[in-house]
C-alpha cells in the first residue's frame, strides 16, 4: 500500500530540493530532512517508504543536481511517474536506482490516495482502475536489479549492455 | 549518410557511425565538477566504487565558483579537501576561488573544443557547444563513473535544427532569441534532444554560448553551433566534423525570424513564460544582476557600461555585477568598461556563479524584485520563494538599473 502524492507541471529540481540545502551546506547525512521543503512541508514529515509521486509534463526540470532525486530515494520513495522528465533528473533517478515510468495518465490520480504498486507485474491497482506500466528496457532493468548504476559497474566492470572488456 | 552535429561527434568517438535513439558507451574527453558536487562525486568515487585514483587526471577538471569564495566553515572545508584531491590525483585542470564561472572557464581554456565530448557535473555544460564541443550535464554518479572508467553511456538524441533568419534589431541579442524560443518551444520543447544552431555564422562567440548556455532550459541534452566566422579562426574544427547538410535526420525544424525579435522578459516562476518586454506592464526591481554563464563576459559588460556610460542607476536599486571569469574581469577592467559599471553604481562581485543559485553574493529576501540577466527564475531560486526573478538581456538590465522598473534599451545609446 503506497500514498500517492500529486504535483504539477514543470516541477523544477529547486522545489524538489533547493539549492540552499544542498548538502555541500547543510550536510549530505541531512538530505531526507528537505525534499519539498517549500513547495509541500509536509512531504519530509509525512511520507512513507514506497509512497509514489505523480507529477505533470517535465518533471524534475533544472539543475544536475543528484541529491534532487538522492533526497527522494533516501525517504524511500518507491516510484515516479509523469507523462515525461527532465533529462538530467531521468537519468539521476535511474543512476540511483528510483523506478521511474513515463505515463500519460497521471492526471487520474488522486493526491492522498492509496494505491498498490507491482513492480514485477508492471501493474498499479487503484479503487479506480489497474493502470498498465511501460515495460522498462533491458539497460533500465539491468540497472534497477542492481541497484543503481555505480553499483552494476562495481559489479560487472563494464556499463548495460557494453562487451565486456579485457 | 548525412549526419547531425552530434551523430558526427557520437560517431567518432564511438568508432562507429551511429544513428539518434542508440544508447551507445564512449570515453568522454573532459569530465568537469564545481565545488557543490564534486565531494559527492570523490565520496562516490573511493566509497561506492572502490577506487582511490582517477583513470585519467588530464580528463578531469575540478572548479570552484559555485560558492566562491566559500560562505560558510564548512563549505571552506570542503573545498579545501577539493585541493588536496586535486593535489595527490595530480589534476592539472584545477581552477580555485575567482579563476571564474566553469563553463566560461573551460571554453578559455581551451578544455571545450570542437568535437570533443565534455560532461559536467552542472546542467549549464550544454554551453560547450558554443564551440563545437558535444556539451552536457550529468549527476555526481556518472561524473564519478567517468573519472573511474573514462566512460559514459549516450542515448544518441535527435535534433531539432533551428534556422535563424535575418538580422538583429537594436538592443536585442542573442539572450532575446533564446528566450524568445523557449517561449516559443517550451521547457520541454527539446527534452533528450539536441538543439543544433543554424544561420549564425555572424555570430561572436558570446552569442553562441548564451545560445547553447540556455537550450537546457528547454529541455536540451545540447545546444551546438558549428564553428564559423571569427568562432572558427579560434577554434577550428577537426577535418572529421562537418556543416550539417539540411538533409540530415532532423527530428523538426524552428525557424527565428531576428527581425520580428524584440526585448524578451522572462516572466516568474518559469524561463519559458515569455513576453515581449514592451507588453510586461511596470515591474519595479530591488535589484539587477548582470553575470553568470549565460551573461557574464566581456561583451555582456560592454553592452551594458555602452547604456550606463555618464549616469547612474536609480536610487534603490542594487546593482550587482558579477563577471564570468578573473580574464573577463582584467579585460574590463583595462579597456575602461568596468570603470563605467562602477561610476554608474555597480557593486562588483568576485568571479564565479554570484546570486544566480541563491546561496551567497546577494540572496534576495521575501517580496524582493529581481531582474537576472542569469537563466533560472524558479521560486526561491535566488533565496527566499516569495522573491521574485524576471530573466532578461544585459541591455534590458542596464536599463532596468536606470529606471528602476523593468525597462527597454534606449537604442539610441546602445552600440549593439
Amino acid at each position: 500500500m503506497a500514498r500517492v502524492w500529486t504535483f504539477g507541471s514543470n516541477v523544477d529540481t529547486d522545489q524538489i530540493l533547493p539549492g540552499r540545502f544542498a548538502p555541500y551546506l547543510v550536510g549530505e547525512e541531512n538530505l531526507g530532512k528537505y525534499p519539498f521543503c517549500e513547495l509541500r512541508p509536509e512531504f519530509a514529515r509525512e511520507v512513507r517508504p514506497g509512497d509514489l509521486i505523480a507529477a505533470g509534463a517535465n518533471f524534475g526540470c533544472g539543475s544536475s543536481r543528484e541529491y534532487a532525486p538522492l533526497a527522494l530515494k533516501r525517504v524511500g520513495v518507491g516510484a515516479i511517474l509523469a507523462p515525461s522528465f527532465a533529462r538530467i533528473f531521468y537519468r539521476n533517478a535511474l543512476n540511483l536506482g528510483i523506478p521511474l515510468f513515463e505515463v500519460p495518465w497521471t492526471g487520474e490520480l488522486c493526491d492522498g490516495e492509496v494505491v498498490t504498486l507491482d513492480l514485477a507485474r508492471g501493474l498499479l491497482l487503484t479503487d479506480h482502475g489497474v493502470y498498465r506500466l511501460p515495460e522498462p528496457p533491458a539497460f533500465v532493468r539491468a540497472i534497477w536489479e542492481a541497484g543503481g548504476l555505480v553499483a552494476y559497474v562495481r559489479r560487472h566492470g563494464r556499463f548495460p549492455g557494453e562487451e565486456a572488456r579485457p | 549518410m548525412a549526419q547531425t552535429l552530434v551523430e558526427q561527434i557520437i560517431s567518432h568517438a564511438a568508432g562507429r557511425p551511429v544513428r539518434a535513439g542508440e544508447l551507445v558507451v564512449v570515453p568522454v574527453d573532459l569530465a568537469m565538477a564545481v565545488d557543490s558536487i564534486a565531494p559527492s562525486i570523490i565520496r562516490i568515487l573511493r566509497e561506492d566504487l572502490g577506487k582511490e585514483r582517477v583513470m585519467d587526471p588530464d580528463r578531469v577538471a575540478i572548479v570552484i565558483d559555485h560558492v566562491a569564495p566559500p560562505s560558510t566553515v564548512a563549505v571552506a572545508e570542503a573545498q579545501a579537501a577539493l585541493r588536496r584531491f586535486a593535489a595527490e590525483q595530480g589534476i592539472r585542470h584545477f581552477f580555485d576561488v575567482g579563476r571564474g564561472v566553469c563553463h566560461q572557464v573551460l571554453v578559455e581554456e581551451r578544455l571545450a573544443a570542437p568535437g570533443r565530448i565534455v560532461v559536467g557535473s552542472d546542467s549549464h555544460s550544454t554551453s560547450y557547444g558554443a564551440v563545437g564541443a558535444l556539451g552536457t550535464g550529468m549527476g555526481a554518479s556518472d561524473v564519478a563513473l567517468i573519472w573511474a572508467t573514462g566512460r559514459t553511456w549516450l542515448r544518441v538524441p535527435e535534433t531539432i535544427r533551428v534556422e535563424v533568419q535575418g538580422r538583429f534589431r537594436p538592443g536585442v541579442g542573442a539572450k532575446d532569441l533564446a528566450l524568445w524560443l523557449a517561449g516559443r518551444i517550451g521547457a520541454d520543447g527539446a527534452a533528450y534532444q539536441a538543439l543544433e544552431f543554424h544561420g549564425v555564422e555572424a555570430f561572436s562567440l558570446a552569442q553562441r554560448f548564451t545560445l547553447c548556455n540556455l537550450a537546457v532550459e528547454m529541455g536540451a541534452k545540447v545546444g551546438i553551433t558549428f564553428p564559423s566566422g571569427e568562432v572558427a579562426d579560434q577554434f577550428p574544427p577537426p577535418d572529421w566534423l562537418h556543416l550539417p547538410a539540411e538533409d540530415a535526420p532532423y527530428a523538426r525544424r524552428v525557424v527565428c525570424p531576428l527581425d520580428d525579435i524584440g526585448p524578451q522578459i522572462a516572466v516568474p516562476p518559469h524561463v519559458d513564460q515569455v513576453v515581449d518586454l514592451e507588453a510586461l506592464g511596470r515591474v519595479p526591481v530591488d535589484v539587477v544582476f548582470l553575470g553568470s554563464c549565460t551573461n557574464g563576459r566581456l561583451e555582456d559588460l560592454r553592452t551594458a557600461a555602452a547604456i550606463l556610460r555618464g549616469r547612474r542607476v536609480a536610487r534603490g536599486v542594487r546593482f550587482l555585477v558579477c563577471p564570468a571569469s578573473h580574464r573577463v574581469l582584467e579585460a574590463a577592467a583595462a579597456e575602461g568598461t568596468l570603470q563605467v559599471l562602477l561610476e554608474a553604481g555597480a557593486v562588483l562581485l568576485p568571479p564565479g556563479c554570484g546570486p544566480c543559485l541563491g546561496r551567497h553574493l546577494g540572496v534576495l529576501g521575501p517580496g524582493e524584485v529581481c531582474l537576472s540577466t542569469a537563466n533560472r527564475n524558479f521560486r526561491g531560486r535566488m533565496g527566499s520563494p516569495e522573491a521574485r526573478i524576471y530573466l532578461g538581456s544585459p541591455a534590458v538590465a542596464a536599463a532596468t538599473a536606470l529606471a528602476g522598473t523593468i525597462a527597454a534599451p534606449d537604442i539610441s545609446l546602445d552600440e549593439a
